[in-house]
């Protein structure tokens, strides 16, 4: 049988799951914590408590600043050491609340036995409170706060459930290993969701490069009616929202539209797992499955990772970096950011740390456009990026632009990494999609 | 900590370069080369080296005294073009004949427009018809294989025939009917035309070795199969009518595939990256035009082969057709209120 796919566009870069053979393993506490409070889409999150507090893991530190926000809450026991700005990866100072870590102790209402908790008796209020007491976001990349999204605007029904078991990006290999570690789990929080929004369909979709992952969820979801595991044809972006949904259920999200205009809600399955631990284990979100990979690197590792330790120390953790690392990146190499700043804190929704060398990443010089189209053929979006990137290089054309939906580009860099002359498509449209976005924003609505 | 690279994702990037895409092309040309110079040996040969060295040197010099740019020689286009052109021109053309074309191609076509990527008529045809209206003589002077072995000098000991196309048009203008033709020249079966035939430009002579090159470029994804395959639908669709209709003036759909540059160029020279539309709805459109065009040319025009004319003006409507021709965007057809 041909696998699913979305239609439009993508590219296959090599995947190098180098690390999906190693199990997930905690990485030990640090001595000092660095808790961001900007690590959701929306309003960054207000401290709650001061300096030389104590604090248990699971105790609430930071509230939600707003409906699109969430609450933070301590990932460690200890002392509060600093209620301050810090850098974060990119260098930019962000309020952070810092703890001195002291022994591990626990909120006594978290169930941390590791016993799987089947019955489901919150109803679908209780649920989104829990959740959202829990400080749950979505942990596939923009880490939008997930009661929001489970709460579908008024107009706007759900029809089903989508959840992203892609990891279309290369290298990493966290989703895969929780899947394959914990995938009842994962289906539980499926579950509980689709109890959230009313919905009998859930779909996981999962590409074809994750055999054992595909196994082990189509083995959990065995005994849960009306989840299925779809196997997806492997290729870049698939794990990106339209794309997904796309290939799933064949329907398009329309231009300037969201997801749930389309029925569909996709939760990543890190989030999805969140979700099980708070509504059936009282366990906020204070952890995550982070990979540390890259090929010079001496070892690959999956590391289950509280939140607010430095990169520094999942670097260390996997032995350190070769002589020869050159860049180290947060995320995926097609999306991931550059991480200036190793001192800097993990959040909620990071999903790697990896290092390549200056060959693997380097920028070849850019010569003469040859209109090859290839960027248009690679564009998800059915974009034309050469010439997005014309009308910005140019500057001034913010209507051309417009007129082009430079606002659908979803960054996804298939153009820069497909471009034979080797043109930073993405890098100069970006900031012309950001502008237009503006301009677009200010306008009076009608 | 020690200095890292710092740059906006994607952090990767595919394989792909303009050299590499070139030298797909250099590789799916080479069942072409390897026919013409088994077929009309060191002649053949001659060719393409004096063109692609023409070409090179030229875009080298070119690039580096008078634009005073980094030269793009590396970039392995100019040796696409010296080819092409060699290929494009009769195999008992003089080697100055080469240099003149290659000079034009590259220096002309090319060059003056501001180097690959930006010229509007792909250059090697344009090198191709400067030399056929202004040496029409040498341009139409067809050696048959067993010709001149005589390298440099003219083809003195050749013998000059006439390409299938060439005869058909004169026998019609002297009054003959296509059948009457035919019988006079038995040769002209189709079998014969696709592995290897007689008369034609250097490069014409196997349809056979130009569709392994196609297959080569189709299967590294270098080029879609949409305009060659749309051109050539649009000439057999065009010439089976015509030929349905009097089979005696009209020549029919294998007669007009297999013959001339056809294949040639609808497979090398329309595919030209930058000389074509960038969306399938442009490319189809281009491609229906240089169709139509080149049977036009063949049936009503006064030379008996149209197709460098024909990609030549359909490249103008290239800026046109990329302007108008969007592709179809992601969410568009889904409308909610």
């Amino acid at each position: 049988m041909k696998l699913k796919t979305f239609k439009m566009g993508g590219v296959h870069p090599d995947d190098s799951k180098i690390s999906s053979g190693a199990a997930i393993e905690e990485l030990p506490l640090p001595q000092t914590a660095y808790i961001s409070m900007a690590q959701h889409l929306g309003a960054p999150a207000v401290p709650a408590v001061q300096k030389g507090d104590s604090v248990k893991v699971g105790q609430l530190i930071a509230t939600a600043g707003g409906f699109v926000s969430a609450v933070i809450r301590s990932p460690f026991s200890g002392t509060v050491k600093a209620v301050e700005p810090r850098a974060d990866l990119a260098g930019n100072m962000v309020p952070h609340i810092i703890i001195d870590v002291e022994g591990d102790e626990w909120l006594p209402e978290i169930d941390r036995t590791p016993d799987i908790r089947r019955e489901i008796t919150a109803t679908p209020g209780e649920i989104l409170a829990k959740i959202q007491d829990a400080g749950v976001v979505g942990l596939g990349g923009a880490a939008f706060p997930t009661h929001v999204k489970l709460a579908p605007p008024k107009g706007k029904t759900a029809e089903c459930l989508i959840l992203n078991g892609t990891e279309c990006e290369p290298f990493l290999t966290s989703d895969d290993r929780i899947m394959r570690e914990r995938p009842e789990e994962i289906i539980l929080g499926a579950v509980i969701m689709m109890k959230a929004l009313g919905v009998d369909k859930c779909y996981v979709g999962i590409e074809e490069n994750k055999p054992e992952a595909i196994a082990a969820m189509k083995g959990a979801a065995a005994g849960y009616a009306g989840v299925k595991v779809v196997p997806l044809r492997k290729k870049y972006p698939q794990g990106g929202e339209k794309q997904l949904i796309d290939a799933i259920i064949r329907r398009r999200v329309p231009s300037m539209g969201l997801p749930i205009d389309t029925g569909a809600v996709v939760q990543n399955v890190g989030t999805s797992l969140a979700v099980y631990e708070a509504v059936q284990k009282n366990k906020p979100l204070i952890d995550n499955t982070i990979t540390v990979t890259g090929k010079c690197l001496g070892s690959q590792r999956n590391f289950k990772t509280r939140v607010g330790c430095t990169y520094a120390q999942l670097l260390e953790a996997a032995g350190g970096a070769p002589e020869n690392a050159a860049k180290f990146i947060s995320g995926g190499p097609m999306m991931g950011k550059a991480i200036v700043n190793l001192e800097a804190a993990t959040q909620k929704a990071t999903s790697a740390l990896l290092v390549l060398t200056e060959e693997e990443t380097l920028r070849k010089p850019e010569s003469n456009c040859i209109r090859c189209g290839k960027c248009a053929d690679a564009c998800p979006m059915g974009l034309q990026p050469f010439l997005l990137s014309k009308y910005a290089r140019a500057g001034k054309h913010q209507d051309e632009l417009e007129e082009e939906k430079v606002f659908d580009c979803i960054e996804c860099g298939c153009c820069l990494y497909t471009c034979p002359a080797n043109i930073p498509l993405l890098d100069v449209i970006r900031p012309a999609k950001a502008e237009v976005i503006k301009i677009m924003r200010s306008r009076p609505k009608q | 900590m020690k200095q890292t690279i710092v740059s906006p994702s994607p952090h990767l990037h595919s394989s792909l370069s303009t050299r590499s895409l070139m030298r797909d092309v250099i590789i799916a040309l080479a069942p072409a080369m390897i026919v013409s110079v088994l077929f009309y040996g060191w002649r053949a040969l001659m060719l393409l080296a004096v063109c692609t060295a023409t070409c090179v040197l030229a875009e080298w010099f070119i690039t580096k005294f008078m634009l005073k740019r980094p030269d793009t020689v590396g970039d392995l286009s100019a040796v696409v073009t010296g080819i092409l052109l060699a290929l494009n021109i009769p195999p008992a053309s003089p080697w100055w004949l080469a240099v003149v074309g290659s000079i034009v191609a590259i220096g002309i076509a090319k060059m003056t427009f501001g180097g690959l990527g930006q010229n509007i008529f792909n250059p090697a045809l344009v090198g191709r018809v400067f030399l056929l209206v202004s040496f029409p003589v040498l341009m139409t002077d067809w050696a048959l294989p067993g010709g001149s072995w005589n390298l440099f000098g003219p083809s003195v000991d050749a013998y000059s025939g006439a390409t299938p196309l060439g005869i058909a048009k004169e026998g019609l203008l002297n009054g003959m009917t296509l059948p009457e033709i035919f019988a006079q020249h038995p040769e002209f079966t189709w079998k014969e035309m696709f592995y290897i035939k007689a008369g034609g430009s250097t490069g014409e002579i196997s349809a056979l070795a130009l569709i392994i090159g196609f297959t080569y470029l189709v299967c590294r994804r270098v080029i879609k199969v949409t305009i060659p395959l749309t051109i050539v639908a649009t000439v057999a669709v065009i010439t089976a009518i015509f030929s349905a209709v009097n089979p005696d003036v009209y020549t029919g759909p294998l007669f007009n595939i297999f013959n001339g540059g056809l294949l040639l160029g609808a497979i090398f020279m329309a595919t030209d990256y930058v000389t074509s539309p960038m969306t399938t709805k442009g490319q189809i459109i281009f491609a229906v035009g240089i169709g139509i065009i080149t049977v036009a040319i063949r049936y009503f025009g006064s030379y008996p082969e149209g197709v460098s004319f024909a990609i030549l003006i359909m490249n103008c409507t290239v800026p046109l057709l990329n302007k108008y021709c969007k592709p179809a965007r992601f969410g568009k057809e889904v409308k909610n209120g």
